[in-house]
């Protein structure tokens, strides 16, 4: 099979990819492949339908004639087991080999299960990333279920937000001093904390799972706690074993410059498989959030059709709701902390070199995008009436030529 | 394409806009209908007032929508330039909020998000905002 674009994953960043080389291309030829046999789905939303908030038909990410619009072709259910850069060949696990002129890589990432002793032979154990994981937790799930949870991280709270009204009870197990340890302080960590526990949560924090044994954990402090579903939310790492065999650059991710070009030509890589340069704490890391996933496979695409893009504004910016009680975190942790107490909740912010470099915001949100977009341009607090925005998210905080730009001209 | 701009120098801080823009999208046939049900009509545009100034802000319909590129379910979407919201595929998860460099997402009283859609998904057929204001702060035409 010959093809002019390849992508490989169904996801965020590979649908990026395909209306990105559409935005530029509007004809050659797309194939995409990927090892789940579904149509593009949206991945945050399988916690959203364990709970029963949402049906089959609305997770979808695209909709089904998302493929047919936009002219792809594709190979569902099928993995690509090796590409060789220098050929321009992906060979896939049925023997196919498929040319291509620009590759796309987006094979997103995989949880991560420590190694546990009894872990392999554990009964209803469960990761949570995907739809076929969201579809085993719900067979094993019963009201007289106990639930335990190793990770208290997005992966882990998600699920137990979809399974507390469910069950009997429902255990989070963390290594860490706190729930939501990479976006959230201990400060704040702690409200959120709060409310998990309203919830019927119980939290065990700076506790491990030592060992799996029938239907049952023992955990480092040496209790015993039986399970009826186990779910492994520990973390996620990215998919870069093809990238790797295939002599690709690769640290935590698959290595990119700014137009998510590999070191291997004409292959491109972009979302949870890449690392990328987080622009708030000045480090290269691997940021698994999907607005990173889109724009980085969107860039990739465009440039892969002979246009020209960069994606150079890579941080975390996460949203997440716990039954009704909202969290919205963005950037880094760097520099001097400054809190304010809202009437529902606490807003606190990081600020380091006259520059935002982080925020955390629990309770009440509404136009948090315009701290967001302080950390994005790097904007010069001085140059704004930073007392006023801290107090409120505000376009009357900025100085008149940038309401201007904002506001009376297009863009 | 036509989008709303906002002269800051003309608005005189009536917040018209924002009630035309509620009952607008309330789908009642009166105004005081529409402000009189339990839960009053959400506007989709906000006035934001100083000491001396006051100006209104709505979605500027990007032509690179940072709100569009994180919706995490697809629920929002550009239509011919213009930035819409399907309500059934949106669960309020707030990403768009989070993404938006103006603030002009708007939560809607069943948790999902409310924008401006520029009136072409209601029966006004033009932004009922420009229509009914009554100094030309804000008006609907091509700017560069």
């Amino acid at each position: 099979m010959k093809t002019k674009y390849l992508i490989i994953g169904n996801s965020a960043a590979a649908i990026g990819g395909v209306q990105g080389i559409r935005e530029v291309d509007k004809r050659s030829k797309i194939v995409l492949v990927a090892d789940e046999p579904y149509s593009t789905y949206s991945r945050p939303l399988i916690s959203y339908w364990l709970e029963g908030r949402v049906d089959r038909e609305h997770m979808v990410y695209r909709n089904p004639d998302f493929y047919r619009q936009y002219g792809v072709d594709t190979l569902l259910g099928t993995k690509v087991t090796a590409i060789d850069p220098t050929r321009h060949i992906a060979t896939t696990d049925d023997g196919k080999e498929i040319t291509y002129e620009e590759l796309l890589i987006a094979t997103g990432s995989h949880p991560f299960v420590p190694p546990i002793e009894g872990k392999d032979q554990a009964k209803n154990a469960f990761t949570f990333t995907t739809f076929d994981d969201a579809q085993g937790v719900k067979k094993a799930l019963t009201p007289d279920a106990k639930v335990v949870i190793m990770g208290g991280g997005l992966i882990g709270l998600k699920a137990a937000e979809a399974l507390i009204d469910h069950v009997k009870s429902l255990t989070i197990v963390d290594l860490a001093d706190r729930v939501m340890p990479s976006v959230l302080d201990s400060e704040v960590a702690q409200v959120m904390q709060q409310h998990l526990e309203d919830l019927g949560m119980v939290l065990k924090l700076k506790t491990s799972i030592k060992r799996v044994g029938n239907m049952s954990v023992t955990l480092s402090d040496g209790a015993k706690l039986p399970y009826d579903i186990l779910i492994f939310a520990v973390g996620t790492r990215p998919n870069q074993a093809l990238a790797e065999a295939a002599g690709i650059d690769c640290e935590r991710g698959i290595l990119t410059n700014e137009s998510q070009l590999t070191s291997a030509a004409d292959v491109y890589a972009a979302g949870d498989c890449t690392q990328s340069h987080d622009i708030s704490a000045d480090v290269d890391r691997n940021i698994a959030i999907l607005p990173n996933a889109f724009m980085q496979g969107e860039t990739a695409g465009i440039n892969m059709a002979g246009g020209q893009a960069v994606f150079d504004k890579a941080f975390p910016v996460n949203s997440m709701g716990i039954k009704d009680f909202y969290l919205l975190t963005a950037g880094s942790t760097e520099g001097q902390p400054q809190i304010v107490n809202t009437p529902d909740g606490i807003r606190k912010f990081y600020i380091a070199d006259d520059e935002l470099k982080g925020y955390m915001i629990l309770g009440e949100c509404q136009r948090a995008g315009i701290y967001t977009d302080l950390i994005r341009q790097k904007t010069k607090l001085s140059t704004v009436d930073w007392n006023s925005l801290a107090e409120a998210p505000k376009l009357m905080a900025f100085d008149v030529s940038v309401r201007k730009a904002d506001l009376a001209q297009a863009h | 394409m036509k989008r709303v701009y906002v002269n800051e120098e003309w608005c005189l801080g009536c917040h018209l806009c924002e009630f035309n823009c509620g009952f607008a999208n309330s789908g009642e046939t009166s105004m005081i209908k529409a402000y009189h049900r339990e839960q009053r009509p959400l506007s989709r545009i906000r006035v934001e007032d100083g000491d001396d100034i006051h100006f209104a802000v709505n979605c500027r319909h990007c032509k690179e929508p940072l709100c569009v590129k994180g919706c995490i379910t697809g629920a929002l979407s550009v239509e011919d330039g213009v930035i819409k919201i399907d309500q059934d595929q949106c669960i309020g998860c707030r990403t768009c909020i989070a993404m938006c460099p103006y603030g002009c997402l708007v939560l809607s009283h069943n948790h999902t998000m409310l924008k401006c859609e520029l009136c072409l998904e209601n029966s006004c057929g033009e932004p009922a905002c420009v229509t009914g204001c009554p100094n030309r702060a804000i008006v609907y035409e091509e700017r560069g």
